[in-house]
């Protein structure tokens, strides 16, 4: 695993990420996308430690939400879209076609922009997902939404209305029920697109901190238009621009320390 | 430059003088009236042509309510009294069968259109198609099923009334759940997808539970359409004097025919059945629009 990291990091030239010796979850090679005719994903190759938040970042339309809907395969839903390369999620290449991308789906967990609460309780919400994969018998399946809820620190707010809609949350509730249903199915592997810019300040500072706890057992992938949120949230940063991956490091170096002029000029704001 | 630019005379002379500015209010005030009174007053025509229907349909058909009425069957020519309960009953069966054959392939077929069928030329053909079969004069509907299944059967039955039904109610229920299909983000079909569910479980345990309410008052609003439907049944299930067969071959008592037939007849008896008749059919088909549209808000509330 170690070696894989080596090779990726040197391979866009920043030795400085695989010095920290942390294992590599997701390594992606020579990944690119098309919608279409269109070519959005240039040939990227990137590591994603385990158990660390790496944060993409970079101006509308550079191709992060893009990266992050191939580790899930979201994407072929839709016909027009394609991806070639690898993303090798512990060795395994997902973009195979011998993977099955539901089994693939429930590894690797999805939350996106809008929260997107199910037209059932917030119970359903949570057991919805882990009854795709699991037989339970009920008390079991009981402790598991508990279990779901706490993590997503909603328990308290939520435990006396779990036979309610999820559609009678707020948005920030809703946020975390949708974080919710995701760590549910033990996934090991997050991708959060957005997870806060349709929320207020208080409601994104608990996913926030609801981030940073879940960081002891997933591997998590965040996209976000705000660098402060990058910064405070994450261990990695990748700077992407026009399909590429410009600059991969330590968030807190990629912050402080810039190794390019475009992620200097990006993150103190003169462009993006 | 912004303070020059707004103090050039060019702009000045644009602005109107404050008399000619006066006249251009005046008349455009005058054409707002105008618009409003006119477009007040052909509401009222519509809705006094409407509201002098219901009133004629109320006051000839409660005239016409007995116990009788849904007790006694349709009497005979030339006989007193008499009421219409197989009519009701028989019109009951017709569009119960007629919903039950309806549903599921509309339902279906309205499931394709909308979640397999995106931008795929069949479904573009099938949509059509549909849309002229929505517009179909359901006489031609009569007339096609009395080719396919009274002909071939050897008569009357309610059995071909039904499928004449049905088949105008297809349609509309093709085209609302396709609609409200729609209407659920596709946002709420990925997260389903993103949690490893496979297509079909997407389809039924998210898009059919977030679109029920609409699905459900299309089925209603084609239950109501059908309901008063007189011209298919006129070649399928024809009308009766007596109670329907068990079978249901032969003729079936329906409403709609029963209003046709006696509403032309030159007995007073039979035509105060018909306003009867009428009155019950519109009022049913009142209280299903009702609840269709309370469905709907109350879908929409929560």
């Amino acid at each position: 695993m170690s070696t894989i990291a080596v090779s990726a990091s040197s391979a866009i030239g920043n030795a400085a990420a695989a010095d920290t010796g942390v294992p590599v979850r997701i390594a992606v090679r020579n990944l690119n996308f098309h919608y279409g005719d269109f070519r959005s994903l240039k040939d990227i190759s990137i590591d994603f430690y385990d158990r660390q938040v790496t944060a993409l970042i970079g101006p509308s339309g550079c191709g992060k939400s893009t990266l992050l809907r191939t580790f899930n395969r979201i994407y072929s839903l839709y016909p027009e879209q394609r991806a070639d390369g690898e993303i090798l999620l512990d060795g395994q290449n997902v973009l195979s076609p011998s993977i099955d991308v539901n089994e693939l789906r429930a590894r690797v967990g999805m939350v996106f922009q809008k929260p997107t609460p199910f037209p059932m309780s917030i119970y359903d919400n949570i057991a919805f997902g882990i009854k795709l994969y699991e037989r339970l018998p009920k008390s079991e399946l009981d402790g598991r939404v508990e279990e779901a809820l706490r993590k997503a620190a909603l328990w308290d707010e939520a435990k006396d209305k779990l036979r309610q809609s999820g559609m009678s949350l707020s948005g920030g509730q809703q946020q975390r029920l949708c974080i919710a249903r995701t760590i549910a199915q033990k996934p090991e592997v997050i991708l959060l697109d957005e997870p806060t810019s349709a929320l207020d300040p208080i409601s994104t500072g608990k996913i926030e901190e609801l981030i940073e706890q879940l960081r002891s057992e997933f591997t998590i992938v965040i996209v976000t238009h705000n660098m402060q949120q990058a910064a405070r949230i994450s261990q990695f940063t990748a700077f992407m621009y026009l399909g590429e991956v410009v600059e991969f490091g330590p968030t807190t170096r990629m912050f402080m320390n810039p190794a390019k002029k475009q992620t200097q000029d990006y993150i103190t704001g003169r462009f993006g | 430059m912004m303070d020059t630019a707004l103090q050039t005379p060019a702009t000045a002379k644009t602005t109107p003088s404050p008399a000619a500015w006066g006249r251009v209010r005046r008349s455009r005030h005058l054409a707002d009236r105008a618009l409003k009174v006119v477009c007040t007053l052909f509401t009222v025509i519509g809705a006094t042509v409407l509201g002098w229907i219901l009133l004629m349909l109320l006051v000839e058909g409660i005239g016409g309510l007995s116990p009788a009425v849904f007790t006694e069957t349709t009497p005979g020519p030339g006989s007193q009294g008499g009421g219409i309960a197989n009519a009701i009953v028989g019109s009951l069966i017709l569009t119960v069968l007629g919903i039950v054959v309806a549903t599921p392939i509309g339902v279906l077929a309205g499931t394709y259109l909308a979640e397999y069928g995106k931008g795929s030329k069949l479904a573009e053909i099938i949509r059509f198609v549909n849309d002229i079969l929505l517009a179909a004069p359901s006489i031609l509907i009569g007339l096609f099923v009395y080719m396919l299944m009274v002909q071939p059967m050897g008569g009357y039955s309610g059995w071909a009334g039904g499928v004449a039904l049905a088949i105008i109610a297809v349609p509309v229920i093709v085209r609302t759940t396709e609609d409200m299909l729609r209407l659920v983000p596709g946002s709420l079909r990925e997260a389903g997808a993103a949690l490893g569910a496979p297509m079909s479980t997407v389809i039924i345990s998210i898009s059919w539970k977030a679109a029920r309410a609409g699905m459900v008052t299309g089925v209603l609003l084609a239950t109501a359409r059908i309901a008063g439907e007189t011209a298919p049944l006129l070649f399928t299930a024809l009308n009766n004097n007596f109670w329907f067969n068990p079978n249901l071959m032969g003729g079936v008592a329906n409403l709609p025919v029963m209003i046709f037939q006696f509403a032309l007849s030159p007995y007073e008896n039979w035509r105060e059945l018909a306003w009867a008749g009428a009155l019950i059919i519109t009022l049913s088909i009142l209280a299903l629009s009702v609840v269709a549209r309370l469905l709907l808000r109350k879908d929409q509330v929560r």
